[in-house]
């Protein structure tokens, strides 16, 4: 299950500028410190390596003040902060650069890898986002870019020591992964979320080279088949993998291979397999691993029918992992099986059912017993009344997911106001809630907006474009209005149904924290993309797609273009010249123009179909392929 | 006159999608003529049928709507043991005079000319009026035309479905006065 946001567990310390060595502040070139911090930021974990920079000099007072310095900022993780500390002088600058060792980069465009290398000189840790999500609707051609071939490149050459990179929606190769494997001799963790480019052979090549493996997570990836056995390719002896991922690989595992890797870790915690792995298989795993605390548990179907001979006790080896605290898979359940795991349910805090299309019978004897969890993933089959099933029973809900189980948007939606507002009376320390439905009320989300402050992450998504109330008949202002009044700490919205221009009066104005901001097929005019850009002080992240916005609206974010992540606008009203004018009045921001079809000709070449917009310190990227247009 | 004996199927009315009469079988069409031009194209069209008949035809679809992973898409797809993907549609491109930007349409979800007008009258929320063999569309300012494998522009509803579906290169929904001379011709 992907853990987006890690907790900010940063721990304060006390910095006396006094007592640094104070020189002149940095001057403002194009590469001041203030904007570099914007788009690199360090990452949450706290990390306490010695630097290894040897003092050759003889220590005069500035050195030692960097010195103290450099142990004290050691301490120092949260990206914040860190970033506020680099801006206090050029000393500061220096040593908060020698002692950043994990470095988040929110958008690969957003600075070139050299600029990277040359302002750290000593990261372990790189954490690289590259396409935006849009794209993951088909919203985008392919081969638009965001390859980490540069990157390894750049950080194969810089940083020896690098031990972890964790991407989300790259383009990885084969050959990026060889490379990896063979620049970095101690490294130790590899995830890869939403990326694509790679095959099973490159993973094979890549398990085989890096003997200190511990991580390596393919989540949500679309892995090539090449037909290569990758499982065999891990190294013979004992392995100090902790955690090993591969739902999402598409072809068939040599069990055995993987039965006698699991033999050899004995540190694996977290082991997530995917739907080739069958129910009898899952069990002989368990029995060699009790241990596991996380556990994928691939199809959760037996290979063959029972035959007259006993078949395996599942209930019992789930009663002999003690550990396990999370569960996932059930890619192919058989539903008469799902009980196997009720021995576990009540320590589980993270169970996600989104791939198996179960019916609230089949749910509510297991989820009765699930007192504990605060990750609750499923598909609307389990209906509303599955829904308040789990109000009833888990209290310590933080994370809800309803996906649908029938992605259309007339279909049926088993699930409707009614589960949302139960969900809403029963799990009271909600945080984060995504939920599909094909219609909706005002009076459900007003109700969630109440019974759950905590909230901040709000994703609605009605599938039915332009849905009113369906009781009432008005527009979901209401409802949409609530949530950013009430939930004071909201700081991602995602937005559905009939919607005016004042629901995003409602939004600017008490969307204080927001910012992450989706929006699709909604509002009246550009007045509403207005009030989100003359409000919603925070917004880092705009992506709007069908929407009547057009050069006027988007003028009026000026501003702040610079201060944000991207943006993203397709399928509205604006034209060529309105977004070449942007561009131009701001030298900072790389606006990017394309369609959905790649060789289109059409006569409507005024209009632009899609807008990606994003702030950068070197400017426009080299590599945009012929279909993209950067004004 | 054998040629329009065939297209009683065609024929459009305001009610909605399956509340007509015909037969949903499908016919194999043995002769089509273009309105357009005179002269005879014999073709022997089998049109297949992806859906049963009793299943209710699908609307179109905007891409990438609803925002679900294509990943989690395919998974529930494979499930349900669906046979259509998106790559084996028909897809053509639709213009509409004044509005923006182009979309796409799948014709293989449709079965006749009343459910793609529901769909194009949806997508771009208008109305098409009411069409008359000889006269064309009246009642409205839009008229549905297409452009056909010969580069022609012609009347939505103009040929026989099966053949309308094979040779509709793309879609155009003409607006005001260009509209009414196609719309004219016999």
């Amino acid at each position: 299950m992907k853990e987006d946001r890690s907790e900010m567990a940063a721990k304060d310390v006390e910095l006396d500028p006094r007592s640094a060595a104070i020189s002149e502040p940095l001057s403002s070139s194009s590469s001041s410190p203030a904007a570099f911090n914007a788009v690199v930021s360090a990452g949450n974990k706290s990390r306490s390596c010695k630097s290894s920079l040897p003092v050759t000099q003889p220590p005069c007072p500035g050195h030692v003040l960097e010195n103290v310095l450099e142990n004290v900022l050691q301490f120092l993780t949260c990206r914040r902060d860190r970033n506020a500390v680099s801006l206090v002088c050029r000393s500061w600058y220096r040593v908060e650069a020698q002692t950043r060792f994990e470095v988040f980069i929110g958008n690969c465009y957003s600075l070139s890898p050299s600029r990277l290398t040359r302002r750290f000189k000593g990261v372990r840790s790189l954490l690289l986002k590259g396409k935006p999500r849009f794209a993951d609707f088909n919203l985008m051609p392919p081969d638009w870019g965001a390859q980490f071939a540069p990157w390894v490149a750049a950080t194969a050459m810089a940083y020896p020591w690098l031990e972890k990179v964790n991407l989300k929606r790259m383009f990885v190769t084969d050959d990026d992964l060889a490379l990896l494997a063979e620049s970095f001799p101690g490294f130790k963790e590899l995830i890869l979320r939403c990326c694509e480019g790679f095959g099973t052979s490159g993973i094979a090549l890549f398990a085989n080279k890096c003997r200190q493996l511990k991580v390596l997570d393919l989540i949500e990836s679309e892995v090539t088949d090449d037909e290569v056995d990758w499982i065999s390719c891990f190294p013979e002896g004992e392995t100090h993998l902790e955690s090993l991922s591969f739902e999402c690989v598409e072809s068939p595992i040599n069990f055995k291979a993987l039965e006698g890797l699991v033999l050899r870790s004995p540190f694996l915690k977290k082991l997530r397999t995917s739907r080739f792995v069958s129910l009898e298989e899952l069990h002989r795993l368990m029995v060699q691993a009790s241990q596991l605390t996380s556990l994928g548990t691939g199809s959760f179907s037996p290979n063959d029918v029972p035959q007259g001979e006993q078949e395996p006790d599942y209930a019992s080896a789930f009663r002999a992992s003690k550990s396990i605290v999370c569960l996932s898979g059930f890619r192919e359940l058989t539903p008469e099986y799902l009980p196997a795991i009720s021995p576990v349910c009540a320590n589980l805090t993270s169970l996600n059912l989104s791939y198996a299309n179960i019916s609230p019978d089949i749910l509510k004897p297991i989820i009765r017993n699930c007192h504990n969890i605060r990750v609750f993933w499923a598909l609307d089959s389990i209906c509303d009344e599955g829904l308040q099933a789990v109000a009833a029973t888990c209290k310590e809900l933080r994370e809800l997911r309803v996906f649908p189980s029938d992605p259309l948007e007339d279909s049926e939606s088993p699930v409707s106001a009614l589960g949302l507002q139960a969900i809403s009376e029963g799990c009271r320390k909600l945080e984060s809630i995504l939920y599909f439905c094909q219609r909706m009320t005002n009076g459900a989300v007003i109700a969630m907006s109440e019974n759950c402050p905590q909230l901040t992450v709000f994703r609605l998504c009605i599938m039915g474009r332009y849905r009113p109330d369906h009781v009432t008949g008005k527009p979901m202002d209401d409802g949409f209005g609530a949530i950013v009044k009430n939930c004071k700490k909201l700081t991602r919205l995602a937005v559905s149904g009939l919607l005016t221009d004042e629901a995003f009066s409602i939004i600017g104005e008490h969307g204080k924290l927001i910012r992450t901001l989706s929006v699709a097929f909604a509002g009246d005019s550009d007045m509403a993309l207005r009030y989100i850009l003359e409000g919603c002080p925070k917004l880092q992240k705009l992506e709007i797609r069908d929407c009547p916005f057009g050069d006027v609206g988007l003028r009026s974010g000026m501003h702040r273009y610079h201060n944000m992540r991207f943006v993203w606008m397709s399928y509205c009203r604006l034209t060529r010249g309105g977004c070449r004018d942007i561009a131009h009045a701001l030298p900072s921001v790389v606006a990017e123009v394309f369609g959905s079809d790649v060789d289109d000709d059409d006569d409507n070449a005024d209009y632009v179909e899609t807008l990606y917009m994003y702030r950068s310190l070197d400017g426009a990227r080299k590599d945009a392929p012929k279909f993209v247009t950067i004004l | 006159m054998d040629e329009f004996a065939n297209l009683k199927e065609t024929e459009l009315r305001l009610g909605l999608p399956g509340t007509d009469n015909v037969s949903e079988e499908r016919e194999r069409v043995s002769s089509c003529n273009k309105r357009a031009s005179p002269s005879d194209t014999e073709n022997e069209i089998e049109s297949s049928t992806r859906k049963t008949e009793t299943s209710p035809p699908r609307k179109a679809q905007i891409v990438g709507w609803p925002p679900v992973r294509s990943y989690r898409k395919n998974i529930i797809e494979t499930k349900k043991n669906e046979s259509d993907h998106e790559g084996q549609g028909i897809y053509v491109k639709v213009s509409m005079d004044g509005a923006p930007y182009l979309r796409k349409i799948d014709l293989s979800c449709y079965q006749r000319y009343s459910e793609l007008l529901k769909a194009l009258e949806m997508m771009f929320k208008f109305s098409v009026g009411e069409y008359f063999e000889r006269e064309g569309y009246k009642g409205s300012d839009f008229v549905p035309t297409y452009e056909d494998k010969d580069g022609d522009w012609m009347l939505i509803g103009d040929v026989p479905w099966e053949m309308f579906v094979c040779t509709c290169k793309r879609l155009r929904i003409m607006k005001g006065s260009e509209a009414k001379g196609l719309g004219c011709v016999v």
